[in-house]
């Protein structure tokens, strides 16, 4: 095999505006590439196991770029560092779930680089399929990671449908969570996409994993005030503090009144292709106290349905762990 | 002392902090060009066909080269370049272009057609009845390659854990194993797996060759330097003589970069085929490809205690993955740590060193020593619960003294003060009151308190040492140590300005480049180099004390005898007005000529050194001397973690609360290198008990760590940002100026006492492997059965 590990020549346009963007994307479509930090695009094209003939430089446009502050929440843009979102006064103050998942990603360096929109849009990381092998993701007909003697430690205990890879991204599930929407656009308008129906599992479609088409841009995340200034609990399990990817999240958002818990989004990554939202806890806690009880009481609910491999039996206890440690007092 | 025991700024570190050091890849020269890899994407494969005729053709393509251009050594070693790919990644040719991309794009061109061959990435699937073998010379080596298999009994009764039946090709023992089970009230048989994983050089083994005037020289990353010459001279096809190595600065090799590996041949050979200077920067995958890993152990072990604690007998049996090339020696090593360690009265070793195709094996910091304490100084915590002693207190009633024995020999050693070492961690740590947090409840964490005690042998000897000093009175330290990171190139020639009684700021250090004449150096490996150049510096320093004497009696009256040195002048003792400086007994030296302007090699000095000196002879006085000095055994070098940490019980992960190292080395030469090999090399350690990984896919034979955000080794943020560290300081009589080396059991010392912490904090639960990961500690808490058997490997 090659060496790889070297940049192949790519036409590189760098528009300055939504538009001109949107015009390229749409004219490329499968052949272009959306270039934002670059954190999880260099790796696959100097790895040479994906050839997009030209990349669309979306750094140039400022418009992606920051915070604002909407009639009914906040708009964050989706080339707005990771960094950036991590430190923001008004992020932490009335969505710290998503500051608190930000600051969680990756490493220091990776988050001054690396983007909002390209940690919701990052491709799985599955080693198999980053590996360039002709696997159900990668076009072929097989997953290399389900056998009984696959490496799949980290692979899904849930929603697996011939391919087991699970979304990577920290920021998705607190987003899930927050009740965000994707604005996409492409030449032909704009669409807004509930943060839930953006991420795609392989029963939708096996190749990608979010609904984002080939012609569109993801440009911004809106967030309502809906949860604004909730209860929230992030927890990212891995196996080192830094540079890796979470074994088993959680995001959770919570009203809590009068002692009790009024609504609640639970939500984890790291188990499924999209974020796991845990549907059957949040109906259970609604009307009981946030504390160790409830924790015990509902924990087990989180992991109905897992279908472990071989080597992720423990996503289950840790799942159940981590409900658990939301719910505590 | 002067300069022992102090420290100072060793002067690469300038480089270091400026980025004006030049490692391999950031030299350069007329018209190179860049050579790239194409490597096997199968485990075991035979070339049929090769066609390079389209790569050959892209414009700015400079050349081809393939195995039938280079030396073809016969297995288990490695070559340059293969025919028969024996792990994912070896090497099969190389094509030069102008630029690295070219060669690339050319690479993509390349049409290789593979026969794939039966693989093994784990041994005991080769050991099966009619198993797979690495190569097809076999898949076993011990002094040669045979080929072995062991009936399916044998085979799942070791995967089991349970005692293994098999023979085993090598086997040593010493004492009377039967009568030190006898006397045992205590016996734990344990089953354990520690998997060999990359040494992770930050720098990549980049290399850069051409040829000038016969010349061939090569610009490379390696931990040694004079050492390299003698082996890397013949790869290259010329004679030591020919050569020009420059190794100024090292990225890290931690044991992957002792001696000349294959490739670092391979940009000599492309050069010469060519005629241009050819630069060969390896990739980062590639590094985990030919970078080399730990040798791995899937082994078993039976521990017999006295009811006092002392451990009265060992029997050891290991399973050495050994990769798919030479490698081996661990598990011997692993026995002779336990032989040092605990003194018991009989051990046995039996092993079975077996091939996979998996990434090529080497030496790694602590190579046996470092995965057997992983394993058994948690076994050691057991028994001494099972005794009711104190974990602390039974390692000192067993830890070697100055009368300590080691190895199947039962040879001495120069010295060893562990007990001292010890009782100085245990005071310094505060060992009676922490320890009494083991176990304690905070949520749902838990307190874990570990110790634990890491061994290498420290030091040789035989090696030649090189001072010269100049008319202008400047102090010329030529080491032919390599500068792999531990300031030992530097620190070792403290030794001859101690001994020449000089300021430091007379002295430079000639090092990096083997046109600058530096003498026969050790290998920069096996916690040696301290222990051995001290006394090299020291004797060739002595010489040229001596030698101005010498000078001095000559020039001014008197026998030599009557003279001394005060740092700047040769005086006679007697009327101290009856001198010279430094710099006049070196001018003089020159005018006298012979011995002292180095005219006169002394006969017993290397090869290497003789060239050396050739480069230097009369330029001023020339110490210049092999080290002769009496060693009466092996050197040890020692070192104690203390770790407290807190372990999360619902998540598995564990926080490092406290960290003290303590070393038994001897004379500390250099505070501030001491301190960074005790810290260094616990980091290292901490990676081994709970993070770093090496596994490979049976199905495929692919590695799937090969970046390091998939090998995990610790970030700053997985480790303190402080820990502490002391020495016992005490001499060891076998050196000039005390001094014994500390490298590798700085990092076995960190990995025992983080396991022994993670097995105190669940009560004593012994995972008896590496790395102890979360999901171990989630499925052990939740009560779930760990998905892998007991001799699993490649389970993470």
């Amino acid at each position: 095999m090659p060496a790889y590990d070297v940049m192949p020549d790519i036409e590189l346009f760098q528009p300055v505006s939504v538009e001109d963007a949107a015009e390229l994307a749409g004219r490329l479509g499968e052949k272009g590439w959306l270039l934002a930090g670059g954190q999880d695009t260099f790796g696959w094209l100097k790895d040479r196991a994906k050839s997009p003939e030209a990349m669309i430089d979306l750094k140039g446009i400022d418009a992606l770029k920051g915070i604002r502050e909407t009639a009914d929440g906040i708009e964050i843009g989706a080339f707005t560092t990771i960094t950036e979102i991590a430190e923001n006064p008004i992020i932490k103050t009335r969505f710290n779930l998503l500051a608190s998942a930000a600051a969680h990603v990756a490493s220091p360096q990776i988050r001054n680089m690396g983007t909002l929109g390209g940690n919701l849009c990052q491709d799985t990381r599955c080693w198999y399929y980053r590996r360039g092998l002709s696997c159900y993701r990668a076009g072929g007909n097989t997953c290399y990671a389900s056998g009984p003697e696959s490496m799949n430690r980290e692979h899904a205990v849930f929603g697996a449908s011939r391919c087991v890879a699970v979304s990577p991204s920290d920021t998705a599930p607190a987003l899930v969570a927050l009740e965000a929407t994707m604005i996409a656009t492409s030449a032909n308008g704009s669409r807004e996409i509930r943060a839930e129906d953006f991420f795609v599992g392989p029963a939708v479609d096996i190749v990608n994993m979010t609904t984002l088409q080939a012609d569109e841009i993801l440009v911004s995340v809106r967030i309502p005030n809906t949860w604004a200034n909730a209860e929230f609990y992030f927890e990212k399990v891995a196996d080192r503090n830094v540079w890796d990817f979470a074994l088993v999240s959680i995001a959770t958002a919570m009203k809590i009144e009068g002692g009790v818990i009024r609504d609640a989004r639970i939500l984890c990554g790291g188990v499924e292709c999209v974020p796991r939202r845990l549907t059957a806890v949040e109906n259970r806690v609604v009307g009981r106290p946030k504390n160790d009880a409830t924790g015990d009481a509902v924990a087990a609910l989180a992991t109905v349905g897992a279908e472990p491999l071989h080597q992720n039996q423990f996503k289950i206890p840790l799942m159940e762990n981590l409900v658990r440690r939301a719910l505590r007092a | 002392m002067k300069h022992i025991g102090k420290d100072f700024t060793p002067p690469d570190i300038f480089g270091k902090v400026t980025g004006k050091a030049k490692f391999a890849e950031d030299f350069t020269a007329e018209g190179m060009v860049y050579a790239r890899l194409w490597t096997s994407p199968m485990p075991h494969a035979r070339v049929k066909s090769l066609d390079v005729s389209a790569a050959l053709a892209v414009q700015g393509v400079v050349g081809v080269l393939t195995p039938d251009d280079v030396p073809q050594s016969p297995a288990p070693n490695g070559s340059i370049l293969t025919n028969e790919p024996v792990y994912v990644g070896d090497p099969i040719l190389a094509i030069a272009a102008v630029d690295e991309k070219t060669a690339e794009d050319a690479l993509g061109l390349v049409k290789i057609e593979l026969e794939p061959l039966p693989f093994a990435v784990q041994p005991t699937d080769s050991l099966r009845p009619n198993g797979p073998t690495a190569r097809p010379e076999g898949n076993i080596f011990t002094r040669e390659m045979g080929e072995l298999h062991w009936n399916e009994g044998e085979v799942e009764r070791f995967l089991a854990g349970q005692q293994p039946t098999a023979k085993a090709p090598i086997e040593w023992q010493y004492g009377d194993l039967e009568a030190g089970f006898d006397n045992a009230s205590v016996i734990l048989e344990e089953s354990f797996v520690t998997p060999g994983y990359a040494h992770m050089s930050m720098e990549p083994r980049s290399v850069l060759s051409y040829w000038e005037n016969g010349k061939c020289f090569v610009y490379g990353s390696t931990q040694s330097q004079a050492f390299i010459m003698p082996f890397l001279a013949p790869m290259v096809g010329v004679e030591p003589k020919d050569l020009v190595y420059v190794g100024e600065y090292c990225g890290g090799g931690f044991g992957s970069k002792i001696s000349p590996y294959p490739t670092m041949a391979l940009p000599a050979h492309f050069a010469k085929k060519i005629g241009r200077p050819v630069m060969l920067r390896i990739t980062r995958e590639e590094e985990y490809y030919i970078g080399s890993a730990r040798v791995g152990f899937q082994g078993w072990i039976k521990a017999g205690f006295t009811p006092d604690g002392k451990v009265s007998a060992v029997d050891l049996y290991i399973v050495q993955d050994l990769g798919p090339k030479r490698a081996g020696g661990d598990a011997s090593s692993a026995g002779g740590a336990v032989s040092i360690l605990y003194q018991p009265d009989a051990v046995r070793l039996r092993s079975v060193p077996v091939m996979t195709n998996t990434t090529p094996r080497g030496p790694q910091r602590g190579p046996g020593q470092n995965q057997i304490t992983a394993v058994f100084e948690p076994m050691m915590d057991k028994a001494a619960r099972q005794l009711g002693i104190d974990r602390l207190e039974i390692r000192r009633l067993n830890a070697p003294d100055s009368n300590a024995k080691l190895d199947a020999d039962q040879g001495p050693v120069t010295s060893a003060y562990m007990q001292e070492a010890l009782t100085l961690g245990g005071k310094r740590w505060n060992w009676a009151e922490k320890s009494k947090r083991s176990g304690k409840r905070n949520g749902n964490k838990v307190t874990g308190i570990g110790v634990g005690q890491g061994y290498h042998s420290a030091g040789a000897n035989g090696f030649d040492g090189l001072v010269r000093i100049t008319p202008d009175g400047r102090i010329h330290l030529h080491s032919g140590v390599g500068n792999l990171g531990t300031y030992s190139y530097a620190s070792t020639t403290r030794a001859a300005a101690e001994a020449l009684k000089c300021d430091w700021d007379r002295c430079e250090i000639v090092h990096g480049d083997s046109s600058l004449h530096l003498p026969w150096s050790s290998y920069q490996a096996g916690s040696n180099t301290m222990f051995t150049h001290t006394r090299a510096n020291w004797v060739a320093a002595t010489d040229a004390v001596n030698k101005m004497k010498e000078i001095a009696a000559t020039t001014l009256g008197g026998n030599a005898d009557d003279y001394d040195i005060d740092g700047e002048r040769v005086f006679q003792t007697a009327d101290a007005g009856r001198n010279l400086t430094y710099g006049e007994a070196a001018a003089k030296a020159i005018e006298l000529g012979g011995k002292y302007s180095g005219m006169e090699p002394p006969e017993d000095i290397h090869a290497i050194t003789k060239l050396a000196l050739a480069g230097v002879q009369g330029t001023g006085l020339i110490g210049v001397a092999k080290d002769t000095l009496p060693k009466r055994g092996t050197a040890p070098g020692f070192a104690i973690g203390f770790v407290e940490i807190e372990l999360d019980l619902e998540t598995g992960k564990h926080e490092i609360i406290d960290y003290l190292a303590v070393a038994e080395c001897g004379t500390v030469v250099h505070p501030q290198g001491l301190a960074g090999q005790l810290r260094g090399g616990a980091v290292w350690g901490f990676g081994m008990a709970s993070l770093e990984r090496h596994v490979y896919d049976p199905q495929n034979g692919l590695p799937a760590n090969v970046g390091f955000h998939q090998c995990k080794p610790p970030t700053y943020m997985d480790v303190p940002s402080e820990t502490d560290w002391a020495a016992t300081d005490i001499p060891d009589p076998d050196n000039p100026v005390g001094a014994r080396g500390i490298g590798e059991p700085a990092m076995g010392a960190a990995t025992a006492a983080v396991m022994c912490a993670l097995s105190d904090a669940l009560g004593g639960h012994l995972f008896n492997r590496t790395p102890v990961t979360p999901d171990l500690i989630v499925n052990h808490v939740a009560g779930v059965e760990q998905p892998f058997g007991p001799l699993d490997i490649n389970t993470i």
